[in-house]
């Protein structure tokens, strides 16, 4: 699904090198996590995959059903499937939460070349989705992300992931400010995606929503590289002994 | 002062020169007097200080320049809607292309009518407010189109009629210089809406006077453009009686020169009045509000949200003054100007004021420019949604505050809709 190999990337406006080399191959069905101490360049990853401004790539690929990912624009990796769950989402004043997902949801379609939604499917469609989310009715016709809550700009995220459906869904922080019962109702809504089509990386410093969204592989990531790679033991590991055995390990 | 003065009488004794005096009958006695107002101010030129963004010289020049008929692919705006249709082609009163002049709750006369048939209430109207607004600053162009406008209408809002009253312009002729001036007296408890759409002349100089009294309700929604070449100088003189409501909101798109000035006045207490533009447009575009405020009754509201969106070298120009008289105690006053520059050669003016004597009132003014916020742009990209689209989508989001002005959800969705229509068709 999602190949990556010695992507190296560093700031645009400065000389300063955040990925020296990343090797990572997450294929369709299953899911992996990225752990890693604070700037080791998970979130870097994240948006580098998702083609935000302000990141030049210097060396590597990075490839999404052996279609290249980075030489187009994010629009157009979104329609073929991939998708970011932001640790800090958007808010968008004067943007109905409605038309954001009915125009998200159409401009993907056309990039695709496929028909619009109706009006009256779209309507069902996000219903049945907001309810399994416990997203009422007000919270989608409030503007983009304004005035929600940390747990309800999350559940937002997750929204728009069942909405969208996309191939590779990447969450970054997912579990960042969400109380416990959030944290499930979150895990739940991705656990409901899971398919054998569709494949996830979860960035987290956390064991804890791993308990939650089960990964098939857990990588470490230090300085700009995967430094580990083992089963979901190596979380635990984590979780009990900190990052620096295994950061002394590998050095 | 003389020697300032002297240019200025020169413009206008070049301007009357292509002008004559309507045959007045009851609006005689206002002409003369605005005639007056306007021999002592003559017209203004680019070292007036309150001309200072915006070049007042094709306004004032004798022959209005000419200007390309637009033709618009679209069905105008508001032409769905049940309404009292009052069409003007190149500032003449189109009686083929209008309604009955006939409306429950209302009575309406023409302007033109003036010198054959008497109409008691308009005589303590027209040019009454237009001269109340020429202090403390000077709107000689309002003064010039209270002398010699040619038509029109007016309206005596007794009762809540059934649908808006909407007046329609129709630009037909390169070269057309219409000089209208529509008269609004709202009674005690009345209310009225009043709609106005089209691109009217070459050159388009306009006053709507506004009386409304105590408790009376007056809407205005006014859709300008898109045709680009003509220039409009338009007033609005308003006086609000004890708890009347006064709401206006203009949408403008396109125009190479365009000034909207709003004078409200309060003299009732616990009086509401908001007054709101979006406006847009690109090149050579040139778009100023100019709003002037006065507070002279306790307790009242008065909200400004005007919105400009600009791009390709094309400039904004806001104007917006609230002064607050010694008693006018409880004065609300709110004032917010941004600007969404969507490149660096467009350009925003903005000069806000506040005058305050009344020591207990609460007033905010706001200023702003700025381009499209990056990160929610690369959000909505994320998405799905294409670059064009996605910064149409912030557009129409950056215009929202101003659309919210607008009462009637139906009206505020038409225009909403309009807007982005516009912004699609250009996306092509």
């Amino acid at each position: 699904m999602l190949e990556i190999k010695g992507l190296e990337v560093k700031l645009e406006e400065e000389d300063k090198q955040i990925l020296k080399g990343v090797d990572l191959s997450v294929e369709a069905g299953s899911v992996h996590a990225i752990m890693g101490p604070n700037g080791s360049g998970k979130s870097t990853l994240s948006y580098v995959l998702s083609g935000r401004d302000g990141y030049e790539v210097t060396g590597g690929s990075a490839t999404l059903n052996g279609e290249d990912l980075l030489d187009i624009e994010p629009e157009e990796r979104a329609a073929k499937g991939l998708f970011l769950a932001f640790q800090y989402p958007v808010e968008i004043p004067g943007v109905g939460n409605m038309t954001f997902l009915r125009t998200a949801l159409n401009a993907q379609r056309k990039l695709r070349g496929e028909e619009e939604i109706s009006s009256a499917d779209f309507l069902k469609l996000v219903r049945a989705k907001a309810k399994d989310l416990k997203i009422d009715a007000e919270m989608l016709k409030r503007p983009v992300n304004v005035g929600f809550s940390g747990g309800e700009k999350k559940r937002n995220e997750i929204l728009q992931m069942a909405m969208l459906e996309p191939k590779m869904c990447i969450l970054d922080e997912t579990d960042s400010g969400l109380d416990v019962d959030a944290m499930k109702l979150v895990s739940d809504g991705v656990n409901a995606l899971r398919d054998e089509g569709r494949a996830f990386l979860v960035i987290t410093h956390y064991q804890r929503l791993l308990d939650h969204i089960k990964p098939d592989v857990v990588h470490i990531m230090a300085n700009g590289r995967i430094i580990k790679t083992g089963g979901p033991e190596l979380a635990l590991e984590v979780e009990k002994n900190g990052y620096a055995d295994i950061l002394s390990e590998v050095a | 002062m003389a020697a300032q003065l002297k240019p200025k009488l020169d413009a206008l004794e070049a301007r009357l020169a292509s002008l004559s005096l309507p045959e007045g009958g009851w609006s005689a006695p206002a002409r003369q007097d605005a005639l007056a107002r306007l021999g002592a101010t003559g017209l203004p030129n680019a070292r007036d200080e309150y001309w200072k963004y915006t070049r007042p010289d094709t306004l004032v020049a004798r022959e209005a320049p000419a200007a390309a008929v637009f033709e618009a692919s679209e069905t105008p705006i508001f032409s769905g809607r049940d309404r009292l249709k009052i069409t003007f082609v190149d500032g003449v009163f189109d009686p083929e292309q209008s309604d009955a002049l006939e409306l429950e709750g209302i009575a309406i006369e023409r302007l033109a009518e003036a010198g054959t048939k008497d109409i008691h209430w308009a005589k303590d109207l027209y040019g009454v407010l237009e001269a109340r607004g020429q202090s403390p600053v000077e709107r000689p162009l309002a003064a010039l189109n209270t002398a010699f406008a040619t038509d029109g209408i007016l309206i005596h809002v007794t009762g809540t009629p059934s649908k808006p009253v909407s007046l329609v312009y129709i630009h037909k002729d390169e070269g057309s210089d219409a000089i209208l001036h529509h008269a609004v007296k709202v009674e005690t408890g009345a209310e009225i809406t009043l709609l106005e759409n089209g691109p009217a002349a070459a050159r388009f100089n306009k006053v709507l006077e506004v009386d409304v009294a105590d408790g009376g309700k007056f809407h205005h929604v006014r859709a300008q453009g898109r045709d680009h070449e003509r220039r409009a100088a338009t007033h609005i003189f308003a006086r609000l009686g004890e708890e009347s409501l006064f709401k206006s909101f203009t949408m403008t798109a396109n125009g190479v020169l365009t000034r909207n000035e709003c004078v409200i006045e309060f003299t009732g207490d616990d009086a509401v009045a908001h007054v709101a533009g979006a406006s847009m447009g690109d090149g050579d575009f040139h778009h100023d509000d100019t709003v002037f405020i006065t507070h002279d009754a306790v307790n009242c509201e008065s909200r400004q949200v005007f919105k400009k969106v600009l791009r390709n070298g094309a400039t904004g120009v806001f104007q917006g003054k609230i002064l607050v008289k010694k008693d006018a105690q409880k004065t609300d006053g709110y004032q917010i100007s941004q600007s969404l520059l969507l490149d660096d050669d467009s350009q925003f003016l903005a000069k806000p004021e506040l005058e305050i004597y009344a020591d207990d009132v609460a007033c905010s003014h706001g200023s702003t420019s700025g381009a499209i916020d990056d990160t929610a742009l690369y959000y909505l990209r994320s998405r799905g949604v294409p670059l064009r689209e996605a910064q149409d989508l912030l557009t129409l989001a950056f215009l929202a505050e101003a659309l919210d002005e607008i009462e009637d959800d139906s009206l505020a969705d038409e225009i909403r809709e309009r807007l982005d229509g516009w912004l699609a068709r250009r996306r092509g």
